[in-house]
């Protein structure tokens, strides 16, 4: 199977690779597949707590080529986005974004099930309730 | 093109690292088979005109070559159009001729899918199947084999070597087994035949399904070898016709295939004890090379093993995306399956009680008679450091440096 262009570019450089202090209460980190799955995506990101933008974004993953593209778009697309914008990324975006095939669409959710988890721990942590989300349909 | 392997070639990319798959034909064979195309196009079946003899001799020369090659006789050859059809015709030939006798097979949980689906299709067919577990090594447990025999027993399949961690079944002794029991002895040996000495007789194997493709052949064509003596056995034809190939399978014959065929038997025979030699280092290298990385496993048994297979996992790296780190340049296969809508990894690595992280982390390395020495040491060094790149972004492997326990998480299964 082909990947696409843009899978490639980020696969080859892969923006924000690194850790975040997860112990920070600025900071929120979603950790989500399963490594029986062959996908494991951990995504942080860093709050500004008083405009609640989001400042910082890293990842790291296990997984193939458009689980690492999707994780890697999503720091980017995460920086500068307030935490409300941030959670109206949807997996069909990632999709759109890497001309993911139909095989490679749990890898769009994944990253968008990352990016719900990193914001819940971050509202956790600083006293919020978690957001309920509905479960997503494709993996 | 030919190779002269004791001189330095220039590097030609892509390196080829797949050839469990398939190999790449000999030039050689190319060349036996080109006129059969051409001028001496006959059907091997017309009977009353130099074409039909011709074709008629170039069969017959490639069937004593094949024959040659596993020691069998010539007219225990039944040439096919390649090893799914033989594994087909050998198994399904044996139930519906020995229907009778019982309906009993025995085989293994790690063989190819031709033989696996066969049998699922026996099973439908109102047939009883017995799959063997293999142990951590990937041999079967003859123990178990001896357990399993009941009165009903008409067939025992098992693969001679295993395509992808290349593991070799202890042939001798399971046919051994079979004989003192009156079962018959069925082995596909795809992976085996031309790499290895496969001798029907001194082996014990009563049919036996084979491929050109594999031994740098054609594809298109193989043979099923069935025993002529002690005992002489038959196999109920799957395809019905003008009756070719004594009865058991019809269909007009590949000529120029065939003689591919034959011309790839008699190179093996002639060199396969250097190319062995010469391979079995190679692999050996790479895969002292690799094992040079950290929490990097070999799968199957080490000690029975084709010289030219290896299928190594590397930990916290998954298969699909360490593939993408050099696959423009380096042709391998994975045992992860990250494009199937199942997103399940390798049924033959789950086979040896791998968890699904590891199988969804090995590589399968088919080395050839063309590989060189330099496109070793160019897939080490891409693979290593693909490796390590990949390390550097993966959360398990980070977790697994810092002394967490992986199977203490609450992973979100999906």
């Amino acid at each position: 199977m082909a990947y696409s262009e843009k899978v490639i570019n980020h696969y080859q450089n892969p923006k924000n690779v690194g850790t975040l202090d997860k112990s920070d209460k600025s900071v929120g980190t979603g950790l989500v597949g399963a490594p029986e799955c062959g996908d494991v995506m951990r995504l942080q990101i860093q709050v500004d707590e008083t405009t609640g933008m989001i400042t910082d974004a890293k990842f790291k993953t296990f997984g193939c080529g458009s689980a690492i593209a999707s994780s890697s778009l999503a720091t980017e697309w995460l920086k500068g986005k307030s935490i409300d914008e941030a959670l109206t990324v949807d997996n069909m975006d990632f999709v759109e974004e890497l001309n993911l095939p139909p095989v490679k669409i749990h890898c769009s959710v994944l990253a968008e099930d990352a990016i719900k988890a990193a914001i819940n721990d971050y509202r956790v942590k600083n006293g919020k309730e978690a957001i309920k989300f509905e479960e997503s349909v494709v993996h | 093109m030919f190779i002269d392997l004791n001189k330095n070639i220039m590097l030609k990319l892509p390196i080829y690292l797949d050839n469990n798959s398939t190999t790449p034909m000999d030039p050689r064979v190319l060349e036996a088979m080109t006129p059969y195309f051409l001028e001496d196009f006959g059907n091997a079946a017309s009977r009353n005109h130099p074409f039909g003899w011709k074709a008629e001799e170039a069969v017959d020369y490639a069937r004593e070559q094949v024959a040659k090659l596993i020691g069998a006789d010539p007219k225990e050859i039944i040439f096919t159009s390649g090893a799914t059809e033989g594994d087909n015709l050998g198994i399904k030939g044996v139930y519906e001729m020995y229907a009778s006798k019982g309906n009993h097979i025995i085989t293994a949980t790690t063989e190819h899918k031709a033989v696996l689906d066969t049998c699922k299709h026996i099973e439908k067919s109102g047939g009883e199947v017995t799959y063997l577990e293999v142990k951590a090594d990937g041999l079967i447990d003859l123990k178990e084999l001896e357990a399993a025999i009941k009165p009903t027993t008409i067939l025992i399949a098992i693969m001679y070597a295993n395509n992808e961690i290349g593991v070799i079944q202890p042939v001798r002794a399971i046919s051994a087994i079979a004989k003192k029991n009156g079962v018959l002895f069925f082995t596909d040996a795809v992976q085996a035949v031309g790499k290895i000495p496969v001798d029907v007789n001194k082996d014990g194997i009563d049919v036996m399904a084979f491929t050109a493709h594999k031994m740098y052949g054609p594809k298109g064509v193989g043979a099923l070898y069935v025993r002529r003596k002690n005992p002489r056995v038959k196999v109920t034809a799957q395809m019905d016709g003008g009756g070719h190939e004594r009865g058991m399978r019809s269909g007009t014959l590949n000529v120029p295939g065939i003689v591919g065929f034959g011309k790839a038997c008699e190179i093996c025979m002639n060199e396969m004890e250097v190319d062995t030699k010469r391979i079995s280092i190679l692999r050996d290298k790479l895969e002292n090379e690799l094992m040079k990385l950290e929490e990097a496993y070999i799968n199957g048994s080490k000690e029975y093993r084709l010289p030219h297979v290896t299928n190594i996992s590397f930990k916290h790296v998954e298969g699909e995306g360490l593939l993408m780190g050099f696959n423009k340049n380096i042709a391998l296969s994975s045992g992860s399956a990250c494009t199937s809508a199942s997103l399940e990894p390798s049924y033959v690595l789950k086979a040896l009680g791998l968890g699904d992280d590891l199988a969804h982390s090995s590589l399968r390395f088919g080395l050839g008679r063309f590989t060189t020495e330099e496109q070793i040491d160019y897939t080490v060094n891409a693979i290593s450091e693909t490796v390590l790149k990949l390390r550097d972004m993966s959360p398990l492997w980070e977790m697994y440096k810092e002394g967490i326990d992986l199977n203490s998480i609450e992973w979100a299964h999906h």
